[in-house]
């Protein structure tokens, strides 16, 4: 039984976790306006839909913007964090790295309502950098934790050969240290991004339509009028999670096999 | 303080200062939101203070002086907001107030002193001492009703805790019913997962790497991109129906979308992922020489497992079973968007309070409870494998 039976029972798991997301591919170049299988004719209308609506074009807009600030912010607070967390054992440490896994923790719902309640006294709920202040928040942990593992392979005693050699701190830095953690940097980057651009619960909270990001987007359009170009909007989000698996992967890849070669020491 | 510590503070210092500022500030704000009471002595600071030295007894209305302080609360005090706020805030302690309030602001100016008299001519639940009672009652700064009520608890007017009408008690349900989802979506991903897992833990790296593909692509789809999915599959004329009828094994389409089924099956697929790739590195790194071993000894297959396998690989699975529970307890879009108002959990009323009916007192509370409910995982958790954290290590 284990012969055949684990397979197969793994194989439907397998199908079931990735079916689902291959299927909105055909029915999103659907020629019929109901959403089913088999589609009875296939035509580009929904993307056209797509391409020549202001509000998904906005919305798709928002989202990089969001996306690719948030990317840089967190991608810099992050790891300056995670090597200050690395070069030395200060007292309160514990407390500082309690404090910045916490967004991880708390439910997105409770962040939301508090962001929301919190910046719209501030007056930054309903723009633009309210949602990239939160994003950030919540993507930064992660952030920390990819270059925090990364440094781990890290070796300090080549940034004091630097600096005993008369290297100012920020050239040591950038010349030393960020290229052996680069993966990690890179990887918690694209996460973060990633964690952006599929961020909702925040995003219901403290946007108005101006603001509207692809999820807030499809979210409205999910309950208020079910339009199949919501399909064609799910397709293009797939892909881009496909290149954003794609690049970590490489990254992966890459870190894995600078490891395993004995190039250094 | 030596340089090296300063320098790490100094790294530390930004994103530090932005996640005190932009998020444990703004929990602390929303946690005291559980407990604050402005309403009532905002708009009627008379008649609290007149009220303060009258004590109820069931049946007599207060003396003449707090008729007064109400009607120079109405006449004087401004009549929009806060008078609107605070009639909402007494319709929730009782339903009915709402309409008392604002008939005796409509005839404020109208009656003539004695108003002990006068008012309750106009306004008959104004003669005896209930609804002065509860405005008694509710004019300290702070309170515990909201927490109270969001264990459907509530206070009477003799000020003994006791539980809300059978119609309004829906809070204690909601969070049974968030748990029993919760624990059901735990149970499902490890059913499913953990033979997958195993599975995949016994191919070779090059077909393991191209099998883990199939598991990292739903892990880097949007959640609301798979709840999406199964939006459309499960649609009335959606593709599964179609196939169902097409093959004839069901006369009408089966009503998937909007029900508890369409709950657990959504949230399964949307958290399977987190439960297969903690599991799978750990089975990598156990591999199968223990089972070899067991069964050199002798050991049937089953007491392989058993015995050996399973202890082995269990602090795995208690790690990926809370990662799942703890995601699922907050869980909000996937209901939200494919279950039917009794499939919603805590997250939902959370949403709910906030942007539709806008009491932040409760939720506030049920924010807080959600909290408490969370962390005290965590430290279950904590407790059971001692090495398995969810924050940050460095």
């Amino acid at each position: 039984m284990m012969r055949f039976g684990l397979p197969i029972f793994s194989g439907l798991v397998l199908f079931f976790l990735v079916s689902p997301i291959f299927v909105i591919f055909p029915l999103s170049l659907s020629s019929s306006s109901v959403l089913t299988l088999p589609v009875p004719g296939y035509s580009l209308q929904w993307y056209e839909d797509f391409f020549f609506s202001e509000r998904w074009l906005l919305a798709t807009r928002n989202s990089f913007i969001v996306g690719f600030a948030t990317m840089f912010i967190a991608g810099l607070l992050g790891t300056m964090a995670a090597f200050g967390l690395h070069a030395s054992e200060f007292r309160g440490k514990k407390l500082v790295l309690g404090a910045m896994s916490l967004p991880m923790v708390v439910p997105l719902i409770v962040t939301a309502t508090s962001m929301f309640l919190a910046f719209s006294i501030v007056g930054i709920a309903n723009s633009l950098w309210g949602l990239i202040v939160a994003h950030t928040i919540i993507a930064a942990p992660y952030v920390v934790i990819t270059v925090l593992a990364s440094l781990q392979t890290f070796d300090m005693n080549l940034l004091r050969a630097a600096l005993s050699l008369g290297a100012p701190p920020v050239t040591a830095f950038r010349e030393i240290v960020l290229p052996m953690i680069m993966p990690g940097v890179i990887a918690g980057a694209i996460f973060a991004f990633a964690t952006s651009f599929d961020e909702l619960v925040i995003a219901i909270f403290i946007t108005g339509p101006g603001q509207f990001t692809l999820p807030r987007q499809m979210f409205a359009g999910l309950r208020e009028f079910m339009s199949p170009t919501i399909s064609a909007a799910a397709v293009i989000m797939v892909v881009l999670s496909f290149v954003f698996l794609f690049i970590t992967e490489a990254v992966r890849r890459r870190g894995e096999r600078l490891k395993s070669s004995p190039a250094e020491h | 303080m030596n340089g090296k510590s300063k320098m790490s503070w100094l790294l530390v210092a930004p994103l530090l200062i932005l996640v005190c500022v932009g998020f444990i500030i703004p929990i602390g704000y929303t946690l005291i939101k559980a407990i604050k009471n402005p309403e009532i002595t905002a708009a009627l600071p008379r008649t609290t203070s007149a009220l303060e030295n009258w004590e109820w007894d069931g049946k007599s209305p207060p003396p003449e002086a707090v008729y007064e302080a109400l009607i120079a609360d109405i006449e004087q005090g401004d009549r929009g907001r806060n008078y609107g706020s605070m009639t909402r805030r007494l319709n929730f302690e009782q339903s009915g107030s709402r309409s008392i309030m604002m008939k005796a602001r409509r005839i404020a100016d109208k009656i003539e002193a004695p108003y002990a008299v006068s008012l309750p001519e106009a306004v008959p639940e104004f003669g005896d001492g209930d609804i002065w009672q509860l405005i008694k009652q509710n004019s300290n700064p702070y309170t515990a009703r909201y927490l109270l009520r969001a264990m459907d608890l509530t206070v009477t007017l003799d000020g003994s805790i006791e539980r809300v009408a059978s119609d309004q008690a829906i809070f204690v349900d909601l969070f049974k019913r968030t748990f029993v989802i919760s624990i059901w979506v735990t149970v499902l991903c490890v059913f499913l997962g953990y033979p997958t897992a195993f599975w995949m833990s016994t191919l070779s790296d090059r077909a393991a790497g191209y099998v883990m593909l199939l598991v990292l692509i739903p892990f880097w789809t949007s959640i609301l991109v798979r709840t999406t999915a199964w939006f459309i599959l499960l649609q009335r004329e959606g593709p599964i129906n179609a196939a169902l009828l097409g093959t004839g094994l069901v006369d009408e389409p089966l009503r998937m979308i909007f029900t508890r089924f369409a709950v657990y099956i959504a949230m399964v697929h949307v958290l399977l992922p987190f439960f297969i790739l903690p599991i799978y590195s750990v089975m990598k790194r156990l591999g199968m020489e223990y089972v070899k071993a067991a069964a050199s000894l002798g050991a049937p297959p089953w007491r392989q497992f058993v015995t050996v396998y399973l202890p082995l690989s269990m602090p795995g699975v208690a790690a990926g079973a809370v990662i799942v529970f703890m995601l699922s307890v907050g869980f909000y879009i996937t209901p939200a968007l494919v279950g039917g108002l009794q499939d919603q959990m805590v997250s939902y009323y959370i949403a709910f309070y906030a942007n539709q009916t806008i009491n932040l007192g409760m939720a506030s509370s049920l924010a807080v409870l959600l909290l408490l409910f969370t962390a005290a995982t965590i430290a279950i958790a904590k407790k059971l494998l001692p090495e398995t954290g969810s924050g940050i290590r460095a």
